[in-house]
């Protein structure tokens, strides 16, 4: 108030607004604010730099993460999904030991048995597979096991039980029930195993071995479809087509840049 | 009789007031000018705009109304997207009431459910939407939210080291999303199904904020889902293609379920950890899951009494 005086008043007056002005607003006080004052600007200069400057973040190179896969991305997996959907038409048997199952899985061309071990003589003995078989790895209690524990020695075109009692491959979930009857137990009701078709209606069993190769029987490992967007890497569709005109922008660029630098 | 200043001062607003309009516009005027102006251009727009305008809620509409919203539905995805539309909006069975079962000891993580979710369901490509997050948790710690991580990429699953939680909507008996909604958008089914009313939900995201899993899900963008990778079976209340600035969730695959099929998800499972069915059903798969196996809920504590069980079925 003191400042805004004007400047023609008396000299006795000016004085004493001069005193006033000492009394209000210490000198040494409003010196001391610059420096605070000049730091909080910095700072909040620097911040915004900071801001206006940075860059998006990017993943690294490589990364899976700011590429929204989508089902369509993977053909095989959805494909045979589409197959395997239909459910069984037939309803479940009347014997309580019958479900609609599929075929078993066998590789191409190696069922009927017999059409190949008809001339064979059956060799009981416990040894290495030569030749036919070899590719089979087998990691199911392998110490106690062998062929013919599950497989018939006479008739290779079916299994049998441990009371020798022949079981088809089509029922073969009598023969894994024999030892994992609680899995069995389970399948039975529905809790173990895969089902698809109506839950309310006619469902689609599966045999064991549709998922346990029976003679290494642990489910194998699978590579797993790629993770989610993170959110930080989401954006509109029209913003990811722009992105990608702008990086094939900056490519050409480059290239212009190279090439100025060659000549 | 003597005017009060009050009398005063009004009768001279008054009379000011009537000096400023000229044409002699009362408020009456003005307002009825207004009203009929507002129904000229409602007359005047599209029948669908008009539709949309004056759309009432989906539990309000009777048996006809459904009819004529599932035709002009009908309609406008035939355009967009192809000829073979189906859209239904199948009630809920008398009887059913939908549980869902997950077991942990047999999930391998492999992701193969998030996708054939968003096959089924349409929901966008990009900006990506999944309504399954399968979560990596470490063996030595437990179910714990905190160090869970959804964005594992090993070469192959499982981890040794690692189990996986897969959450999507846990369809709760005391849904908190539901209550929170303040237009009502979203509500329960008589079968237990939690869902949304696309077109009456205003985008507020209260439900996200209220939803303790994260199951609900944004569309900040203008969804984008191609022609070709839409899946025409629709239901009203589930899988219809959305707009931008609604939240979408888990409905169990209304659209599969209210015709008696499994959820995508538990079709495309290929271990067969996903298992579904009627919780009233004494014989049902659920059933007797919940009753022969010891089944856990996520975040039990919070009272939400989740539909959705998991259990260790080894």
């Amino acid at each position: 108030m003191s400042a805004t005086r004007p400047p023609d008043q008396p000299d006795s007056e000016n004085g004493e607004g001069g005193e006033g002005f000492d009394a209000e607003f210490s000198l040494a006080r409003s010196n001391a604010l610059i420096p605070l004052l000049i730091m909080f600007a910095v700072t909040v200069f620097a911040i915004v730099v900071v801001i206006v400057r940075a860059k998006p973040i990017v993943p690294p190179e490589g990364a899976v993460a700011n590429k929204a896969f989508g089902p369509a991305d993977f053909p095989l997996v959805f494909a045979k999904e589409e197959a395997s959907t239909a459910p069984a038409a037939a309803a479940a048997g009347a014997s309580t030991m019958i479900f609609p199952v599929p075929a078993p899985p066998f590789t191409e061309g190696i069922f009927p048995c017999m059409q190949c071990h008809e001339g064979i003589p059956p060799n009981p003995e416990r040894r290495a597979l030569e030749g036919m078989h070899s590719d089979i790895v087998f990691h199911h209690d392998e110490e106690h096991r062998w062929c013919l524990d599950c497989h018939d020695m006479n008739n290779r075109d079916q299994l049998h039980l441990a009371n020798g009692s022949p079981v088809p491959f089509t029922e073969s979930y009598r023969l894994c029930g024999q030892c994992h009857g609680t899995q069995f137990r389970d399948w039975r009701s529905g809790i173990h195993g895969k089902r698809t078709g109506y839950w309310d209606g006619a469902k689609r069993y599966l045999l064991c071995v549709h998922c346990h190769n029976p003679h290494s029987p642990r489910f194998a490992a699978l590579q797993p479809l790629p993770p989610p967007v993170r959110p930080q890497f989401l954006r509109p569709a029209e913003a990811a087509v722009a992105a990608s005109g702008e990086q094939s922008e900056t490519r050409v660029g480059q290239e212009d840049g190279d090439a100025a630098h060659a000549r | 009789m003597p005017r009060t200043p009050v009398e005063e001062t009004c009768g001279a607003a008054a009379g000011l007031e009537a000096e400023h309009t000229p044409e002699g516009l009362s408020r009456r005027d003005f307002l009825t000018t207004l009203g009929l102006a507002a129904a000229g251009i409602l007359a005047g727009c599209s029948p669908e705009a008009r539709e949309a305008f004056l759309r009432k809620h989906f539990r309000e509409l009777s048996p006809a109304e459904v009819e004529t919203r599932l035709a002009n539905l009908h309609a406008d995805y035939a355009k967009r997207f192809g000829e073979d539309v189906s859209i239904s909006a199948a009630p809920a069975r008398e009887g059913v009431v939908y549980g869902y079962a997950l077991d942990l000891s047999r999930c391998i993580g492999c992701r193969r459910c998030v996708y054939a979710c968003v096959k089924e369901n349409n929901q966008s490509r990009d900006p990506q939407i999944q309504w399954i997050r399968v979560l990596e948790m470490e063996k030595t710690k437990g179910i714990d939210f905190e160090t869970a991580n959804p964005y594992y990429n090993p070469e192959r699953v499982p981890d040794p080291d690692h189990f996986y939680v897969p959450v999507a909507c846990q369809q709760c008996r005391t849904p908190q999303c539901t209550e929170v909604c303040p237009v009502g958008a979203t509500w329960q089914e008589p079968d237990g199904i939690v869902v949304i009313d696309y077109d009456w939900c205003i985008g507020c995201r209260y439900c996200m904020a209220a939803c303790p899993y994260g199951a609900r899900h944004f569309n900040w963008g203008e969804p984008h889902l191609p022609q070709a990778e839409f899946n025409p079976n629709l239901h009203v209340l589930g899988n219809r293609p959305r707009s931008r600035g609604v939240v979408e969730k888990c409905t169990f695959c209304i659209q599969r379920v209210r015709a008696g099929r499994y959820p995508a998800c538990v079709e495309i499972c290929p271990v067969g950890a996903r298992k579904f069915g009627n919780l009233i059903d004494p014989e049902s798969e659920i059933s007797r899951i919940l009753r022969e196996k010891r089944v856990f809920v996520l975040k039990s504590e919070l009272k939400t009494e989740p539909k959705f069980y998991y259990f260790y079925g080894i």
